[in-house]
């Protein structure tokens, strides 16, 4: 099995972490060889979540840089902080719906101008799948399942050796009882989303 | 039930590093377990705690890593299977009790766990523990895996009761923080109650017994370097004229590089997972049999050093490196391609690194590093107390949890720091040669940590700085988890006593002692001014409830804040408190409801008292 490599990043408090657990049951279901690492411990700080998954054969959990096959971003500016872990065949999957850094509330920094960043994104990557999945996780009734509408375009490209019932089978074991329908729908929602994409 | 307790040898599950070693730990019959936070090792505890209430394991969070050692030790010399964790630099507050304990030994198996931090992803240093094994003379395992975690720490309980010595476990980062497949064992039977045999001619190292037990513990070194020359998980692999030694996350690179590189023909790898005492013959015949070879280890030179004297015993010339000019760093965590290029370079092998992207044209990103969360008190309390020291010229000696955040401007409220209560040590230097004023930081957890120590030295050398002690009822920073001054009743937890910070300084005869209400802005301000003005040592006790453990607990919330038409623009808020909740809109300030905590206080700060609260949550201005 040809090994893949996940690259998620988000703000702390927008369920990287568990977008990453719903893969890593996916990958169980599915057989699918799975190794994950994530850093956090600072993430309710507002801080920078990092979570690296390695699907197949590799003994490996983190993810040199240039050497990620996909990119999930939960925020823009953050997938732009990140394009160092891309080359030019990742596909890039980014929301689009900014979460300022209070650096920026306080003036000690601009936040990138997002055509710009798309462009600089897409020149330098194969493909980049550019959305607001805040806006759909409102349209599926949960403001808080951006990660949900994300995994969603993750699994519409394909890169991923797992499929939509493992992954939504494994959001039944991941996920609170309450949230299901509404994650479900956020799923389909991005999944859609990014059948759509250019 | 817990998920760790399930009873299903042979089912697959996906564990995080930190859960896995705690299975392994059950599946080891472990019936007693202590520590005291610190990440990467605190979800280990976490579980802990949460399996101990639901089963007869004993656990407990004791105040610092020194006391869990002791606790441990002596439930491991009645006979109990004990575990305790730490953080690395938590050992070097444990490393008395460590030293001698080695001496004295242990009659039920004694785990003792040091989590390594390569990088610092959340640590002051990045030292490496595997020089306390040498120092102590105890041996030492080293997972490579989350599987191979939950496997290695029945194995060394094993080896603790063989040797009658405690076994240190060690892990970096990316094994706590992994996650991985891992096959569940059966469960060993938790015995928890033992009995303690005096035996005071072998257990009280008075000079003339500790010559006698150091003569012991150096037998037992030799003892536990047989198995550590049989041991499975010190193995090699492959074949071939080229060697690499390696240990730890460092394999997993290795292994990559070997297969991504096409050498499997061509290198054998001598993976060591027990590493103190090393393999000294396996390591030898590994030479023997090898043209040059490769150390890969995080870290110091550890390995390499002691395989270079090996090498000096046989005689042997080969070429031997790993730490150096072009190959590998003592610095930081290593990574795949680092490893595979190394390796690549080392053995003279074509190798075209993946192409990274140009990003010269990509403009600097806004940093997001971590911050005080919106409403914070020690927020406010930093606000507070520089404002009752305008003026002053000052020395902020601070500590380490949360309030270590203070560092960034504006609230610019940490000038110096060591390790857990350092804060008021250093205040008592800094104001025996300094004319400066003297203002120093501690948490709650960390006061009871290892502050009081340096407190009670301040009294007694009459020192003159002042103590703030910012107690928000938790240990926030590594995961709010209970110290001795928590009502644990708050966490519906009986059978727990619970330890006034106020009376200890008080009872240390502190002489000025002010407690404070953060949130209640210009009374802090005038009680901290009077305090700063007292010749001696005085205490402030800032009292309020971390934020999030407050929405955790479930407590009342206030209502959140929004900036009204009387606002003029005067930004004191946004520019000396900084809350997250804030931000910018048009150019004008506001506040996120959703951030918002209602702790008032920038709307105490705002000039034109133009900061109010919203009605209700739905009806937010935009």
């Amino acid at each position: 099995m040809e090994t893949k490599r996940l690259i998620i990043v988000a703000v702390g408090g927008q369920g990287n972490l568990l977008a990453s657990s719903v893969l890593g049951e996916a990958a169980l279901l599915a057989g699918v060889p799975i190794r994950m690492s994530e850093i956090h411990g600072m993430a309710q700080r507002g801080g920078v979540v990092e979570s690296a998954l390695v699907f197949g054969e590799a003994h490996s959990t983190i993810i040199s840089d240039g050497e990620a096959d996909v990119l999930v971003g939960f925020e823009p500016a953050e997938t732009l902080r990140a394009l160092n872990k891309c080359n030019a065949h990742t596909v890039v999957i980014t929301n689009l719906a900014p979460l300022m850094p209070f650096t920026v509330n306080i003036g000690q920094g601009v936040y990138p101008d997002l055509d710009h960043l798309q462009k600089l994104i897409r020149k330098k990557t194969a493909k980049l799948i550019a959305f607001n999945a805040a806006a759909l996780a409102q349209e599926a009734g949960n403001v808080l399942a951006v990660n949900m509408v994300l995994l969603g375009a993750l699994i519409q490209t394909g890169v991923l050796p797992l499929t939509v019932d493992h992954v939504k089978e494994a959001m039944q074991r991941k996920t609170k009882k309450d949230f299901l329908d509404s994650n479900l729908k956020a799923f389909e929602l991005g999944f859609a989303a990014a059948g759509q994409a250019v | 039930m817990h998920k760790l307790l399930t009873d299903n040898p042979g089912q697959k599950v996906l564990l995080l590093g930190n859960e896995a070693i705690a299975r392994g730990a059950i599946e080891a019959g472990v019936a007693f377990a202590s520590t005291y936070p610190g990440t990467p090792s605190s979800e280990i505890s976490l579980n802990f705690f949460q399996i101990a209430r639901e089963s007869d394991l004993y656990f407990e969070y004791s105040t610092n890593e020194k006391v869990a050692l002791e606790v441990a030790a002596a439930a491991a010399n009645s006979g109990v299977r004990t575990m305790c964790v730490m953080k690395h630099v938590g050992l070097n507050v444990a490393a008395d009790a460590l030293m001698t304990l080695a001496y004295v030994g242990v009659k039920g198996g004694l785990v003792v766990l040091t989590a390594d931090d390569p990088l610092m992803f959340s640590s002051q240093n990045e030292q490496d523990n595997r020089f306390y094994a040498k120092l102590s003379g105890l041996p030492m395992v080293e997972p490579s895996s989350v599987e191979e975690a939950k496997n290695l720490v029945p194995y060394a309980f094993d080896l603790s009761e063989k040797l009658q010595e405690p076994v240190l476990f060690r892990t970096t980062t990316r094994i706590n923080h992994s996650t991985g497949t891992v096959t569940l064992g059966p469960i060993r039977e938790r015995i928890t109650r033992g009995d303690f045999k005096n035996d005071p001619l072998n257990l009280v190292p008075v000079p003339a017994v500790a010559r006698k037990l150091h003569v012991r513990l150096l037998k037992n070194y030799d003892t536990a370097r047989g198995l550590a020359e049989k041991s499975e998980y010190n193995f090699t692999t492959g074949k071939g004229p080229w060697g690499i030694i390696c240990n730890g996350v460092s394999y997993n690179y290795v292994a990559d590089a070997i297969q991504d590189l096409q050498i499997e023909d061509q290198v054998r790898v001598l993976r060591i997972g027990f590493s103190h005492p090393l393999p000294a013959a396996l390591i030898k015949d590994f030479l023997q049999g090898s043209e040059k070879v490769l150390m890969v280890e995080e870290g110091e030179p550890y390995m390499e050093e002691a395989v270079k004297a090996l090498a000096q015993e046989e005689g042997l010339t080969l070429p031997i490196k790993g730490k150096g000019e072009g190959l590998f760093s003592r610095l930081y965590e290593y990574n795949p391609a680092q490893v595979r290029q190394t390796i690549a370079r080392y053995f003279g092998l074509a190798y075209t690194p993946a192409t990274l992207p140009d990003l010269t044209d990509v403009p600097q990103v806004p940093q997001r590093p971590p911050t005080l969360c919106a409403g914070c008190s020690h927020r406010a309390t930093f606000y507070e107390v520089r404002r009752a020291a305008e003026g002053m010229e000052t020395i902020f000696p601070t500590d380490i949890g949360c309030y270590t955040l203070g560092l960034l401007p504006p609230l610019s409220a940490a000038d110096f720091l060591i390790c857990m209560g350092s804060s008021v040590g250093t205040s008592g230097g800094f104001s025996k040669v300094t004319n400066k004023k003297v203002i120093a930081f501690i948490g709650d957890s960390t006061f009871f940590h290892s502050g009081i120590p340096g407190l009670i030295n301040g009294v007694f050398n009459n020192h003159e700085f002042t103590l703030v002690i910012l107690d928000n009822g938790t240990t926030a920073m590594t995961g709010h988890q209970p110290h001795p001054g928590v009502d644990m009743q708050q966490l519906n937890l009986d059978g727990y006593g619970q330890v006034s910070i106020e009376a200890i300084v008080r009872a240390i005869g502190v002489p000025h002692i002010t407690v404070v209400k953060p949130y209640k802005v210009q009374k802090s301000i005038a009680a901290i001014k009077e305090a700063l003005q007292f010749k001696g040592v005085s205490v402030i006790i800032s009292q309020e409830t971390c934020t999030l453990y407050a929405k955790g607990l479930k407590l009342p919330q206030r209502k959140a804040f929004h900036v009204s038409a009387k606002c003029k623009d005067h930004r004191e808020c946004i520019d000396t408190l900084a809350c997250p909740a804030f931000y910018t809109w048009e150019d004008r300030v506001k506040i996120d409801p959703n951030l918002c905590t209602g702790c008032a206080v920038c709307a105490q700060i705002c000039p034109e008292n133009a900061i109010l609260p919203v009605k209700s949550k739905k009806s937010v201005p935009a």
